[in-house]
């Protein structure tokens, strides 16, 4: 790990978000630094994508209470591209398409405009420059050439966005990468493929990982540093690699009931 | 009107680029009003021969006769008797740029019209108020016989050649404001593509209103001859002033066997336009017309280019974009004839309404019995980006035939909030966002520009975005 890089920190205080006038996060406190994989857990309903949303500024969901905190300056009042700028990124679980603006383009654009807005004396890549980027990363993922012509994610399949997303992250170098349940739907190569750029990115470019999973299975082919088991809108238990194997064998009973 | 609706009018028309006026002195000047009286000066100073004069005339009072439409958009508002019919801003119109009247050159300079020509055009004439200014075609065209003028003109040089297709297409009688524009019609261009002649190269023509409560009547004549083909592109701007100007144009165009014609029109006239076009065009065997017909600007548009599929293996595809943003109407679609049978079409309408903006896509596929074989399909969108913007859809299908295969789709959609926040999770601003989901729905369509003009596209989207969404 490259010491002369700054740190990020992404520090979240009894945050607490209602959808709805419903409460879904109860008070959460996280602290994600970069150079470190979270991995957080927990069964259907337990509000943890809705943490990811709510932390990159989806307007649908309310802050009640708690604050959270991006290299000190708080970031609730930002809209989503503000927290972009700052160097938040957001995978989905369900990427949206867009008709008529091809994966290429649209990468160059975001990649572009983000460069602008961290470092104005930055000169914008053209399509002719940003081409052999965009298939490098698009090679390391396994996709196939031809996407960078393709209408953003239309018709791809689960596991072809899944991989687009990770490329996503790569290209457009955010300091805290959160992941919204990117393993889900995924056959065992694809996970192979994803878990691995993940890990690619994270010790690349010295990020900060965030990963919701209610899987195990991903830790197979990733070592995250902290594991923790969220339940009813609160982290109820945090640990290392040791507590995910321990859910593994007696699940998330004995946590939740607790 | 409402003030919200207003300053949202005046936030409109201030990020127009094209809204500034130049001060021109013109040659000659009609009083405001129509009256036969100035039907016959326009003709007499054009010095017309007595078959135009006697067009004019009865156009005129075909025009007295007919009712206003009462269909598409509101008309009520129109005043022809504060309208200037016809303004004649030079003596003539030049070959050479430098002889074209310093003040009227700066405005085409400011527009990019001759820099446009030098880059990639074949030729390219402009239109200041009544009269075309300019017209100039590559001399490898000219020795290959093409001919590109403007109209008046080709009255005057080509007499035979103009007579015999003129009016032909589009009758004075076919509607109000055909008739309107028969009666007082001055400029437009005049292309005769000769049998076997292939221009590479896009013809342009800009057509600029400058004056206040001005009436632009062009008059477009195309005649691709034999496996001969032509794009013909048309741009248009206008100062915003508070009062509406009035441009209505009729174009006409003939294709012949195995012969291609593409016309594009960027209408971007400022949002106190009103644009009441009527454009057909009559495809002979084999021939194609392609109409590819932008809209973005004016307070309101009627029109819808029309193809006559004529005989066996005639085609006909229409694509079209309407933009309406708050206080403009866009009344916009298409028409295609099957009037042979083996014969082909197809529309792709495209719509975008913000704010208060209104879109309505309006089209006709008409079969007539006995026209076997017929293939047609018809595809129309519509993306409403506002809650309070209005979007309609009315496709009239006549197919009094059985053996045909005929396709019809329509969809509505919503900018969404999680496309949106997709979006914006990965650093574009709300404006920005949105002006990329734009640009890809009409993207199918703008693809089939040439680059420039495709760029020019992308851009006008972008200054029409301006402004927040929500």
């Amino acid at each position: 790990m490259d010491s002369t890089t700054p740190k990020n920190s992404l520090v979240i205080k009894n945050l607490q978000v209602s959808i709805e006038g419903k409460e879904i996060l109860r008070g959460v406190d996280l602290t994600v630094n970069s150079g470190e994989i979270h991995i957080i857990m927990g069964p259907n309903g337990s509000g943890k994508s809705t943490l990811c949303y709510a932390l990159m500024g989806h307007p649908a969901y309310e802050i009640t209470g708690g604050e959270v905190l991006f290299n000190g300056e708080n970031i609730l009042e930002l809209s989503p591209d503000k927290r972009a700028h700052l160097g938040l990124f957001l995978g989905f679980q369900y990427p949206r398409e867009v008709t008529g603006v091809t994966f290429g383009n649209f990468l160059r654009i975001a990649s572009n405009n983000l460069q602008k807005n961290r470092d104005p004396s930055v000169k914008p890549l053209s399509p002719i420059q940003y081409y052999p980027v965009v298939q490098k990363a698009m090679n390391d993922m396994k996709l196939d050439k031809s996407f960078i012509g393709r209408s953003l994610n239309e018709g791809f399949s689960g596991g072809e966005k899944k991989r687009a997303e990770i490329i996503q992250m790569n290209l457009l170098k955010p300091k805290i990468a959160m992941l919204d349940e990117i393993d889900s739907g995924l056959d065992i190569d694809a996970l192979k493929i994803v878990a691995e750029g993940i890990q690619k990115t994270f010790e690349e470019q010295n990020i900060g990982v965030l990963l919701i999973t209610h899987y195990q299975r991903i830790l197979n082919y990733l070592t995250p540093h902290f594991v923790h088991i969220m339940s009813k809108g609160k982290i109820i238990k945090s640990g290392d690699m040791a507590l995910a194997h321990a859910l593994e064998k007696e699940g998330y009973d004995q946590f939740i009931t607790a | 009107m409402s003030n919200n609706t207003q300053d949202k009018l005046a936030q409109d028309l201030s990020t127009y680029k094209y809204g500034f006026s130049t001060d021109t002195k013109s040659v000659f000047k009609a009083d405001k009003g129509l009256n036969r009286e100035i039907v016959e000066a326009i003709s007499k100073y054009k010095k017309e021969p007595q078959w135009m004069l006697d067009f004019r005339l009865n156009a005129y009072e075909i025009f007295k006769s007919k009712p206003m439409p009462t269909w598409g958009g509101k008309l009520s508002e129109i005043d022809f008797d504060n309208i200037h019919y016809y303004v004649k801003p030079s003596d003539r119109s030049m070959r050479d740029w430098a002889d074209v009247p310093q003040d009227i050159k700066d405005t085409f300079d400011r527009l990019g019209v001759p820099e446009a020509e030098r880059k990639f055009l074949a030729g390219s004439g402009a239109q200041f108020e009544s009269e075309m200014v300019y017209h100039n075609l590559q001399d490898s065209l000219t020795k290959k016989g093409v001919i590109f003028e403007g109209i008046d003109d080709a009255l005057k040089n080509h007499p035979d050649l103009f007579r015999e297709h003129f009016a032909t297409i589009v009758p004075p009688r076919d509607n109000k404001f055909a008739a309107l524009n028969s009666a007082v019609w001055s400029g437009g261009s005049f292309i005769y593509v000769p049998k076997g002649v292939h221009i590479e190269l896009p013809l342009q023509a800009y057509f600029r209103i400058n004056s206040e409560n001005m009436g632009q009547f062009e008059r477009t004549l195309i005649i691709v001859d034999e496996e001969a083909s032509v794009h013909y592109v048309e741009g248009c701007t206008a100062p915003t002033y508070s009062s509406d100007s009035l441009h209505s144009a009729v174009v006409e165009i003939i294709v012949k066997r195995g012969g291609k014609c593409q016309y594009t029109t960027i209408q971007n006239w400022s949002h106190n336009v009103y644009n009441l076009v009527t454009k057909r065009a009559k495809a002979m065997q084999d021939a194609t017309m392609f109409w590819l017909d932008c809209n973005l600007g004016s307070k309101l548009t009627m029109k819808y280019p029309a193809v006559y599929l004529m005989e066996p293996g005639a085609k006909a595809e229409i694509l079209s974009v309407a933009f309406a943003g708050s206080g403009q109407h866009q009344d916009a679609g298409a028409k295609i004839i099957h009037a042979a049978p083996n014969t082909t079409s197809s529309i792709n309408a495209k719509s975008i309404s913000k704010g208060s903006g209104r879109s309505t896509y309006r089209g006709l596929l008409k079969v007539y019995p006995g026209m076997k074989n017929c293939k047609s399909k018809v595809a129309c969108d519509a993306l409403m980006l506002d809650k309070e913007s209005r979007s309609d859809t009315y496709p009239t299908m006549e197919v009094d035939e059985d053996e045909v295969s005929i396709e019809h789709e329509a969809t509505v959609s919503k900018i969404g909030e999680e496309q949106m926040f997709y979006l914006m999770s990965r650093g574009l601003s709300e404006q920005e966002a949105a002006t990329m989901i734009v640009n890809g729905f009409i993207e199918p369509i703008v693809k089939q520009l040439p680059m420039e003009y495709a760029i020019e596209m992308n851009r006008l989207i972008e200054l029409e975005m301006e402004g927040a969404v929500g």
